[in-house]
């Protein structure tokens, strides 16, 4: 074993056991414990000590953002740099100005949201330490893993052991 | 590939060799543009005024040349026979002048072959028939307006006393002057001043069309219809074929020639026996009544109708026809023919028109021109006649050389050329010079020909002063009147059309394409036949007809037209040639079979029946009737008097939108449907002037002609309405909030703009124009054609497929007239800008100019009472608006 | 929640997390491809070059080649786009609404709808371009900077048109693929090759489903939705603004919005059926999309029936109620004139076939519910047509009526764009996985536990 352990990694068979064991580890003081399951089990992130959800807030304000920009594109570029008589309507036909800031809103919105769930998830992250473990293949089929980020391993395994789970793994730097 | 040192030099020296040629001047001395023509500036057209003759008389016309090139043809005002208008014909010459499938070489049997050897041939010939004092010499021509060939015959006749020279005009005046014959003892010319009656009768008269005043009659007509209860004038018509007079009349009564005449023959002899006749008679005494009688009629009727209008007082001058010519033309081009026949003709000169293609049927003219040794055709195009005579000569163009021409009532202007023969051609005096054996050029012949006159200022004002014939004074003789013939079963009426006439016209895809006024057909003719009639054969339009008249057979295809008369089809000559080039080869169906040098406009059918095939016509307004939506709209006379409105104003009061603030000029235009007779020169004036193209048949059939103005031709309440439809440049433009680039758009002055470089072409804005005025490239419809594109407006943009495009109340004429205005640092002056329909318009129908003044006549036209807005109720606010017809039927009559 | 009914919970019960995965992620890795697939690509591949040869074509010759004219300004190229937008809200609708309204039945159809959403709208989208008269100015309609300092037009329609419909596509695109990735995933490393782990992991963008990564998801997921509810109405309201704003009898109509978006989704569900019954069959998935799935679409198809009958009912109702004599005429061409047929064809497709689906045998009879999906979408492409075609070619001028008439050119494109629909359709079977991994896990999960 080399010093630069990533961590150690447990293996269970079911979402009930990764919620308990991660409940568990949080209880005896483990601080960075991550959690991985194959479909989102509910109140695993609660669990693991994840406390503000930004996605909605960026959502938010992205789409507010859309929607002041739409509608100043339009009164910007109609009423003050290029303003043409069109059909005889003034320069400023607001309620025509409304479909374009509403599709801008969501489409802000939208494309904002998808990248700051991105950002925030730190991803696109191509290589990450926990794809070391053979085993983690699971994790996207049946089975249910959890990763202590810890100084000492040892204790760690000890840890992890008395959850009962299938195997117990380092996870190389 | 291994590459020898010498091959290496050889290559070099040629590419060196093949780049020097590349950059070196072409051969004749070329002029730098420093040393440019004296008033020639690029971009400032100048106008030439000369004189175009379609119909045996001249029409004024003033040419716009841009740095050289004739591109357009506007009326002379102060010429009679234009009085500022022009015909479609007119209109359409320059184009004639462009078409690159006119003759462009001498051919002798038909192949190419030098002018040197024409002129041995010619002299040889001539030295040999000199010898017999001109025997075996026959020159044929058209009607000849022009002064100074007259005088050439003359000394011709003269110099060979034994040659003949003959004439044959399809569109001749045979039955009017054989009429006054009849009646005065001498050929004579009726010039109707019709603004002077307040009560006129056509027999069959196409005084709108085909007669040779039809510019100017069309004028008086309109004034004569001012609605108001002393002036206004009342339209009887008795039509044998629609006819544009018959669409304007008052009361229009359809019905065969023979049954006109048996009409006139009653209506002379007892007209208080029936109700109609009567009350017309009544009124003709009253109102200084006119009777005008048509080709169509015999000559006894004609003569009949110079003794009704001598009885009436009628508003008519006679005087001597401007072609002085002794017979008929059918009985002179039958005496050719029989000369020919006989062998008698050795050297035959046909100087102008194509009797090989339209002369009577029964002359078999073809074969006798076989007979003919030598005989030669000058024409502008290598057509049906030239085939067959041993040697054709191109012809000018009327833009290309010096001639002179005389108006309906003989007024002369000088024909002055525009540009340099673009073929090398000959022109009609050049050719009868050369059978004079003085060769001269056609500008020494013109100049001789009038020593007298200031020569400059009639070229500058385009007549010649002074020249208008004098009215005669003749005494009537007794007549013998013939009792009427019974008519036939079936009758078929022959009548020259519109667009190309007598077949002149057919390679001119302007005039193919422009709808014909009563049918809408374009590129072809059909058998117009009446909706009973067509029942009765079991036929609808498209149908094709078998018409067989004794020893002709001739197949067409039928349309149905509301008003035409019972037991009869009217075709329309000029169609089905065989060699009048791409365009006009094999459009419509060829009715000269059926002509006779008896019978020129009508003949016997023995049988007409349906084949079973069809044939698509290609109209441009498929739906005839208004559905009662009101869109043309008509008022009598009995009705306005006391009206502050004719029509009730539909546009909404309330705007969701404060109306746009216009504080410049407010470009407007008023159309008058009170005088617009339908005839289309705006639609044609507007296409030359705007460079539009033309689509071609199966392009119209498809519903892609791009006319800016159309006139739309309504049948409702037995009245045929006729409405000139250009943009309206709405106020508040549907076509402009849907485009998503913007390319429609208004300026300043209430113009509705189209930014063709802008357009991408969705079309959105034609969908949402309710007046469906907008025009769609859908494929590459302008062409690049040498050397058409010579024709084209240097100021108007030509516009590529895909491009959206429309009536822009002619931008560039108001451009005009701003810089021209800019420099004297004023506005711009009523009057100042004319678009290209107004400016044809014969009858002045159309008014455009400022509605910011208040003065202005567009300004006037819109306070009429007369006035209403096209589809006013849709809240467009357009700025072209109408002014109603008003129809003055005679209360004595129920027929309205 | 609303839970699971027992005809689609009871076959669940019978898959575990593994073998819901196994059997959907080895459609694509490990299953060869059968005659039935092959044919299908092959002729979808010929029809998709004669697409694209047309459109060739097209560029070069311009668009007269199709039957329109002046009246009928626009032709199959508008129709088509409406009807394929049209089809393209099926897909949206069915996960963004059907998630919102916690329809848990919707999970075993969303993502291949949502595929034939994006490959629908995508076709959608290319034909107000094949349409142009000059389709390589097709940019003017967006704002980018330019030295003529020139902008859209926003009043128009089709600005609006592009803005929706761009959105649209995008936000489509985003909710798809942000289901996707937990998939993505699962091919990843279920992948047999070393091309195929390489392919789906750069697309998988390292998801490893970590608990904070799946809370995030999922909150995106439905926000997304709950955008995505909106624009789906939005978005065909929006394409029959394209009528509703002209004044043209026909077009100018405010029952076009709701109206427009019953139609799509009428003709959407449609297609669904047309896609889900082959697919089930040939992949045998009766498990996941079960005959329950299929007698809900036959329901919606009912209702929507309703709905657009409703549509064709009050446009008459309103044109003799208005007294307005264009719109009476309109009204009077569309049931007996020139394009009459077409117009009791559609009514026939649309309004009295689906009545059949009262009858609860009718909504579970695989083979019916699949010709009935076909004859749908033909009523609803001829309703399409109609209003384009028919509204125009006797507006207001009599002088100017016409008729239109499509060539062999306005043929081959929509022939031409159905198969190049079908072919993006069976490479989609071939690649990606039909229905939802990770979703389908957690059903089986909640069912194990219900």
């Amino acid at each position: 074993m080399s010093a630069a352990l990533y961590g150690v990694m447990a293996e269970f068979k079911h979402a009930e056991a990764l919620l308990g064991a991660a409940r568990a580890a949080r209880a005896a003081g483990y601080e960075r414990v991550e959690a991985y399951s194959p479909f989102p089990v509910e109140g695993l992130a609660q669990a693991v000590g994840f406390r503000r959800n930004w996605v909605p807030a960026i959502v938010f304000v992205a789409g507010l953002l859309g929607a002041i920009g739409g509608y100043f594109m339009q009164w910007y570029s109609a009423v003050v740099s290029y303003p043409i008589n069109s059909g005889g309507k003034p320069a400023h036909s607001w309620p025509e100005f409304i479909p374009v800031t509403f599709e801008l809103t969501v489409l802000a919105g939208a494309v904002v949201g998808f990248l700051g769930m991105l950002l925030l998830n730190g991803l696109p992250k191509l290589y990450h330490p926990v794809f070391n473990v053979p085993e983690f293949d699971l994790a996207s089929r049946n089975r249910f893993f959890l990763c202590l980020r810890a100084a000492e391993p040892r204790r760690a395994r000890q840890f992890l052991g008395a959850l009962e789970p299938l195997g117990i793994w380092d996870v190389p730097q | 590939m291994k590459l020898s040192r010498r091959d290496f030099l050889k290559l070099s020296a040629a590419s060196a060799a093949l780049a020097s040629a590349g950059c070196s001047a072409p051969r004749e001395p070329i002029v730098p543009y420093a040393m440019q023509p004296e008033m020639t500036l690029p971009g400032v057209p100048r106008f030439y005024a000369s004189a175009a003759s379609f119909v045996g008389a001249a029409e004024g016309v003033l040419v716009e040349s841009n740095t050289g090139r004739p591109t357009k043809v506007e009326g002379n005002a102060a010429h009679p026979g234009s009085l500022g208008a022009t015909s479609v014909h007119g209109q359409a010459s320059v184009l004639q002048l462009w078409d690159p499938e006119r003759s462009q070489a001498p051919r002798r049997m038909r192949q190419p072959a030098a002018r040197e050897q024409f002129e041995s041939e010619l002299n040889e010939a001539l030295v040999r028939l000199e010898a017999r004092r001109g025997a075996g010499l026959r020159v044929l021509t058209p009607t000849v307006v022009s002064p100074t060939l007259q005088s050439q015959l003359v000394e011709l006749a003269a110099r060979l006393p034994e040659a003949r020279v003959h004439r044959w005009d399809p569109l001749n005046r045979d039955a009017t002057h054989e009429g006054a014959r009849l009646a005065f003892g001498r050929a004579l010319e009726p010039i109707y001043r019709l603004e002077d009656s307040r009560a006129v009768l056509s027999l069959d008269c196409r005084f709108m069309e085909d007669e040779p005043g039809r510019l100017n009659y069309i004028r008086q007509y309109a004034r004569s219809r001012s609605p108001k209860p002393q002036s206004m004038g009342r339209l009887y018509v008795l039509e044998s074929a629609p006819s544009l007079a018959g669409a304007m009349a008052d009361h229009c009564y359809a019905m065969p020639l023979a049954e006109i005449e048996r009409w006139l023959l009653a209506f002379a002899n007892a007209p208080a026996a029936d109700r109609t006749m009567r009350a017309i008679a009544d009124d003709l005494k009253k109102n200084r009544g006119l009777i005008l009688a048509g080709e169509g009629l015999s000559p006894w009727a004609h003569a009949l109708v110079y003794r009704l209008n001598h009885e009436l007082g009628a508003p008519v001058a006679l005087i001597d026809p401007i072609d002085p010519y002794p017979q008929p033309h059918a009985q002179s081009i039958s005496d050719l023919a029989q000369a020919m026949h006989a062998g008698e003709v050795e050297l035959l000169v046909i100087v102008e028109g194509n009797p090989g293609y339209d002369a009577p049927a029964d002359l078999d003219f073809a074969a006798g021109l076989a007979r003919v040794p030598l005989s030669v055709h000058l024409s502008l195009y290598d057509d049906e006649t030239s085939a067959r005579c041993t040697w054709h000569l191109p012809a000018t163009h009327y833009l290309e050389h010096w001639s002179d021409a005389r108006a309906f009532d003989g007024t002369a202007a000088i024909v002055q050329p525009l540009i340099a023969p673009l073929y090398g051609g000959v022109s009609p005096h050049e050719i009868v010079s050369l059978l004079l054996r003085r060769p001269q050029s056609g500008y020494e012949s013109v100049r001789g020909r009038w020593k007298a006159i200031d020569w400059e200022a009639a070229l500058r004002k385009g007549v010649v002063e002074n020249t208008a014939f004098p009215p005669v004074k003749a005494a009537l003789r007794t007549v013998a009147l013939p009792t009427p013939k019974e008519p036939a079963a079936w009758s078929v009426r022959l009548v020259p059309d519109s667009s190309v006439l007598d077949g002149r016209f057919a390679n001119n895809a302007w005039l193919q394409e422009l709808p014909r006024p009563d049918t809408k057909i374009t590129w072809g003719n059909a058998a117009l036949i009446s909706a009973d009639s067509a029942r009765q054969l079991e036929v609808e339009s498209g149908d094709v007809l078998e018409i067989n008249t004794h020893g002709a057979t001739i197949h067409v295809p039928a349309c149905v037209v509301p008003g035409h008369p019972e037991k009869s089809v009217t075709i329309a000559l000029g169609y089905g040639r065989a060699r009048a080039g791409r365009v006009g080869n094999g459009a419509g169906c060829d009715a000269y079979p059926l002509r006779l040098s008896d019978s020129l406009w009508s003949a016997d059918a023995t049988s007409i029946h349906k084949t079973g095939s069809r044939q698509a016509l290609a109209t441009t307004q498929n739906h005839a009737r208004m559905e009662g939506r009101g869109h043309a709209k008509h008022i009598a006379l009995a009705d306005l008097i006391g009206q502050a409105r004719a029509f009730e104003d539909e546009t909404p009061e309330h705007s969701l939108y404060p109306a746009w603030p216009y504080d410049s000029y407010r470009w407007a235009m008023s159309i008058n449907l009170n005088t617009c007779v339908g005839c289309n020169a705006c639609t044609i004036a507007c296409q030359a002037e705007n460079n539009i193209p033309t689509v071609g048949k199966d392009e119209v059939i498809a519903g892609r002609e791009m006319h800016w103005i159309r006139v739309d031709r309504y049948f409702e309440d037995r009245r045929t309405l006729f409405m000139p439809v250009p943009c309206m440049h709405c106020e508040n433009a549907p076509c402009e909030y849907v485009c998503p680039v913007g390319a429609p758009v208004h300026d300043s002055e209430g113009l509705n703009l189209q930014v063709y470089n802008r357009c991408v072409g969705t079309r959105f804005c034609s969908q949402n124009c309710p007046y469906k005025v907008r025009r769609f490239n859908f494929l590459q419809y302008s062409k690049d054609d040498e050397p058409l594109k010579a024709q084209k407006n240097p100021e108007v943009t030509v516009r590529m497929r895909g491009v959206m495009e429309k009536c822009t109340y002619c931008l560039q004429r108001i451009t005009r007239a701003r810089i021209e205005a800019d420099k004297e640092n004023r506005r711009m002056r009523d009057g100042e800008v004319v678009t290209a329909c107004q400016a044809a318009c014969p009858a002045g129908a159309i008014v455009f100019g400022d509605l910011a003044d208040e003065q202005s006549q567009v300004a006037l036209a819109k306070r009429s009472p007369l006035k209403y807005d096209l589809l006013a109720e849709l809240n467009t606010r357009p700025r072209t608006s109408y002014e109603g017809r008003v129809v003055n039927p005679n209360p004595e009559l129920d027929n309205g | 929640m609303a839970e699971l009914r027992g005809d689609i919970a009871a076959p669940l019960r019978r898959w575990s997390y593994a073998s819901v995965s196994d059997k959907i992620a080895d459609l694509v890795l490990t299953r060869p491809a059968h005659w039935p697939w092959l044919a299908g690509f092959a002729v979808t591949f010929a029809g998709s070059a004669l697409f694209f040869g047309a459109i060739a074509y097209l560029f070069v010759k311009g668009v007269g080649i199709f039957g329109i004219n002046i009246p009928v300004a626009w032709g199959f190229a508008i129709a088509n786009f409406v009807w394929w937008i049209g089809i393209g809200h099926a897909g949206t609708f069915i996960s963004a609404i059907l998630l919102l309204l916690r329809q848990k039945w919707r999970t075993s159809i969303n993502r291949f709808a949502e595929a034939m959403t994006l490959f629908a709208a995508g076709i959608a989208g290319l034909f107000p371009i094949l349409h142009l008269g000059r389709p390589w100015f097709f940019y003017w309609l967006a704002p980018y900077p330019n030295v003529m300092e020139l902008w859209p037009q926003w009043r128009s329609a089709l600005v609006w048109d592009i803005f929706a419909i761009s959105t649209y596509l995008i936000v489509s695109l985003l909710f798809w693929y942000a289901g996707l990735i937990p998939d993505l995933a699962t091919l990843r490393d279920r992948a047999t090759s070393r091309a195929k782990r390489v392919a789906y992991g750069l697309f998988a963008l390292g998801w490893r489903g970590e608990a904070r990564h799946w809370a995030r998801h999922e909150s995106l997921y439905l926000l997304l939705a709950g955008l995505a509810t909106p624009l789906v109405v939005s978005v065909h309201s929006v394409v029959s603004l394209d009528f509703a704003i002209c004044i043209v009898p026909g077009y100018h109509s405010t029952v076009f919005p709701p109206y427009f978006v019953a139609g799509a989704l009428f003709s959407g569900f449609a297609m669904v059926l047309t896609l889900a019954i082959p697919m089930r069959h040939f992949f045998r998935l009766e498990d996941f999309i079960t005959l329950r799935h299929l007698e809900n679409s036959a329901k919606v198809l009912l209702a929507c029936g309703w709905l657009v009958a409703y549509g064709y009912f009050i446009e008459t109702f309103t044109a003799y109620y208005s007294g307005d004599p264009y719109e009476i005429a309109m009204v009077q061409d569309r049931l007996a004139g020139f394009y009459a047929p077409f117009y009791w064809f559609l009514l026939l497709c649309n309004v009295l076939a689906p009545q059949v689906f009262w009858w609860r045998r009718a909504r579970r009879s695989v083979w019916l519910l699949f010709a009935m999906s076909i004859v749908v979408n033909l009523g609803m492409w001829t309703e399409r047509a109609v209003i384009v075609i028919q509204s125009m070619h006797h507006d207001f001028m009599p002088s100017a009526w016409g008729n239109f008439i499509p060539t062999a050119w306005d043929w081959t494109l929509l022939l031409g764009s159905i198969a190049f629909f079908a072919f993006l359709f069976l490479l989609f079977l071939r690649f990606l996985p039909a229905i939802s991994i990770s979703e389908m896990r957690e059903l089986v999960h909640e069912e194990k536990h219900a």
